[in-house]
């Protein structure tokens, strides 16, 4: 440890005038990309945490007041938000579990060796090439209890007594629609860890194998390790878009109170009710929930590295 | 070498393989459709004086956002062909959503933002109000021809002394049943109250279910979407429950109201399918057109979908009033659209010309023969030909009194309230007893009035 600690000194005092110039070259070619993404990113942003302090209405012919912490204020004790978020954690939660563990097992079948490995790897990914409101669409007719194939299916094989209304039943709704994620996601989930499991090199394995060590060894001792960085970014990838879920709870749902995710909310206030200001409100606490979960993952990250 | 140049290939035809045994599905899945059957019966009226608009707007292009439900989207193509025919105007049709409030929500985006991407939009029954300050006034080009249309629907049109909407079709709930059915288990009638219906439906629902598992008694629209604000105004005011909003106040949260929602309440899942709670106009006219329902509420346009060839039903049902609840009397609730056009259109000669089009005699009398919708002339109304297309356009069932939503009291918050009725309405119907939701959604209204 002392002596990084005075390499790094040194390296401080010498910074020659070469190193100086190219840290500026370094500057100039990056301020084209900080700039755009200063317009697509932080102008939105900071224009929305701005709105969330005024009352803006979408349709309104009044000017528009600054109101201060007032939307916070009502959001602490908006209910439904409440429910949303419950319902969004909940979802998450569930799918990025399930995803995981079929995604790794898919990851591990596809990355050994097989005939027809190829043709595999190619049909794994088509539900994740649907477009997800085609897929819940698809999906939402499926489950119907009048004339889905779902129920049909199961009614025949006797799985179950009688047709089941998967999606209207409040017991079984949030469970239909993590099943239709799970079935959309889990391949997306199996490619970035089958990339993971790519770059492992095979020579460990021979030499376990040498060491005699048995496929259940060999996975948590050499496979899981290696695999961290891999998972580690599927997890906040999945975790970040299931935060933000929409397309499938709409199709299912539209704007059923009990099933209202976090993204739903937002959009129903700001475009269906019009109340601009309380959106952005809603947006920015959004903002702040999905945040915290990223300063979770990095700090697992940092933790794990050192 | 030969095995891997073969690979490639074979990846690339199994995944053209896969998908499309899964776009076969799900085009399996969704059902065939009886539009294009409606609107091939008669040919789209010409344009009259196609020429002189051709000389003055031939070759424009305005885009139009349509009509979705049904075989609408069919009549709005032909309609289209037909028009760039005579005028060389060409319109580019965008279908809107099938549900109302994301219609909505799609005008308001676009005129909060000043776009000029529509020209002509079909505009609810509850939107002139919200919409005018954006909207052309349509009275010195369109005012004659307005004087064939009825005069509530032009009224309802008129913000402000401007007519921001010319009327396209009226719209109101009626009661589709099966004449088949009724005459087998011995019912010389369509019931004439709510607790009548239930119990039909139940005796109909136990006998015919021995052969067809998924029959059911009576089917409506009770997704948490505008349409069940429509539904349930109907089950309220024919109860004595009142319209949501009277003489300027907040009324649902009364006795009647709550009888008549937790009736239905017990019915979801016994007389109606489970999953009706999730049932929008296309989910309730399939269920029925397919044979597997004995009742069913929806708006006219689902009865040229009903008789046409090839629909299992054809020639088996017939329409009636909607029931009433103890000591009421039926009403339907009002639907319809109008034909607006944008004050940012680029071309709002063009446009113009389009609602002329559309709303002149002939191509309504095409639209009520060919897509069932109610024509808002009533001189169309004593049309042998129309009368014959539309039964249901007879006394009985269209002079039913109708109950409007309280659009004009709530204003641009008429979105907001009516998610406010129709989610509260979803609780129950889910399972929430009346007592416990109405006080909600009777602070929520009021809120809103203030």
């Amino acid at each position: 440890m002392a002596s990084v600690a005075t390499t790094v000194t040194t390296r401080r005092r010498r910074r020659t005038k070469l190193q100086r110039r190219q840290t500026r070259v370094a500057w100039l070619l990056l301020v084209p990309s900080l700039a755009v993404v200063a317009l697509v990113a932080l102008y939105p942003l900071g224009k929305t945490v701005f709105q969330s302090f005024t009352n803006q209405e979408f349709l309104a012919l009044e000017p528009t007041k600054w109101v201060g912490l007032q939307n916070y204020t009502t959001l602490i004790h908006d209910t439904f938000f409440r429910t949303a978020i419950w319902t969004t954690v909940k979802f998450t939660l569930i799918t990025v579990a399930f995803e995981f563990a079929l995604g790794l097992a898919i990851a591990l079948v596809v990355n050994s060796s097989f005939k027809g490995r190829g043709v595999m790897r190619a049909v794994m990914l088509v539900p994740w090439a649907i477009p997800t409101v085609v897929a819940a669409q698809m999906w939402k007719w499926m489950l119907d209890d009048t004339f889905g194939v779902i129920n049909d299916l199961f009614v025949r094989i006797h799985l179950v007594s009688h047709s089941h209304a998967w999606i209207a039943e409040p017991s079984t709704a949030l469970a239909s629609v993590c099943a239709v994620d799970i079935w959309k996601t889990t391949p997306f989930v199996a490619l970035l860890l089958l990339a993971g499991l790519q770059v492992i090199p095979q020579d460990l394995y021979e030499a376990a194998e040498v060491d005699g060590a048995n496929a259940l060894q060999q996975f948590w001792r050499i496979t899981f390790p290696l695999l961290k960085p891999a998972i580690l970014v599927t997890l906040i990838f999945r975790t970040l878009d299931a935060l933000r879920v929409f397309d499938v709870f709409y199709v299912f749902f539209g704007n059923r109170p009990d099933t209202q995710t976090m993204a739903i909310y937002a959009q129903s206030t700001i475009v269906g009710d019009g109340h601009v200001g309380y959106g952005a409100a809603i947006s920015v606490a959004i903002f702040l929930i999905i945040a915290i979960f990223v300063v979770i993952y990095m700090t697992v990250n940092r933790v794990t590295e050192e | 070498m030969q095995s891997m140049k073969r690979r490639p290939l074979l990846v690339a035809t199994a995944l053209v393989a896969a998908l499309a045994l899964v776009v076969g599905l799900s085009v399996a899945a969704a059902g065939t459709s009886h539009a294009t059957k409606a609107a091939a019966t008669m040919p789209a009226p010409k344009v009259p004086n196609g020429a002189a608009i051709r000389a003055k707007y031939g070759g424009q292009s305005i885009t139009f956002i349509g009509d979705s439900v049904g075989g609408s989207h069919a009549r709005d193509v032909a309609l289209a062909k037909e028009f760039r025919k005579d005028t060389g105007i060409k319109v580019n049709i965008v279908p809107h959503s099938p549900a109302s409030d994301q219609s909505y929500a799609q005008l308001a985006r676009i005129f909060s933002s000043h776009s000029s991407s529509m020209d002509v939009a079909m505009v609810d029954v509850t939107w002139p109000g919200v919409f005018a300050p954006y909207l052309v006034n349509l009275k010195p080009a369109l005012g004659a021809q307005s004087k064939i249309h009825a005069a509530g629907i032009v009224a309802n049109d008129t913000v402000n002394g401007k007519l921001v909407a010319m009327p396209w079709f009226g719209d109101f709930g009626m009661l589709y049943y099966r004449t088949d059915l009724l005459q087998k288990y011995g019912y010389s009638a369509p019931p004439t109250t709510w607790t009548e219906l239930f119990a039909m439906a139940k005796k109909i629902q136990d006998g015919e279910q021995q052969s067809n598992p998924n029959f059911s008694g009576f089917v409506f629209q009770g997704n948490a979407y505008e349409g069940l604000t429509c539904d349930a105004l109907e089950w309220i005011a024919s109860s004595g429950g009142g319209s949501f909003i009277d003489n300027g106040k907040v009324t649902i949260n009364n006795p009647k109201a709550a009888a008549i929602l937790d009736l239905f309440r017990s019915q979801i899942g016994v007389t109606t399918p489970r999953g009706v709670t999730t049932y929008q106009e296309g989910e309730a006219q399939t269920a029925f057109t397919n044979g597997d329902a004995a009742f069913e509420r929806n708006w006219p346009y689902a009865y040229s979908l009903n008789e046409a060839a090839g629909s299992p039903v054809a020639g088996k049902f017939a329409v009636a009033p909607l029931p009433h609840g103890p000591g009421g009397h039926s009403v339907a609730t009002v639907g319809g659209w109008q034909l607006a056009v944008s004050k940012f259109s680029k071309h709002p000669g063009a446009a113009i010309e389009w609602v002329r089009y559309l709303t002149s005699a002939a191509v309504e009398k095409f639209d009520t023969i060919t897509n069932s919708n109610v024509p808002t002339i009533p001189a169309l109304v004593k049309d042998p030909a129309v009368r014959k297309a539309a039964p249901y356009l007879n006394p009985a069932t269209a002079a039913v009194p109708r109950a409007t939503r309280p659009s004009s009291i709530l204003g641009q918050h008429y979105n907001e309230g009516s998610k406010d009725i129709y989610q509260g309405i979803s609780q129950i119907l889910n399972g929430a007893s009346a007592s416990s939701v109405l006080p909600t959604i009777q602070s929520e209204l009021q809120a809103l009035l203030k």
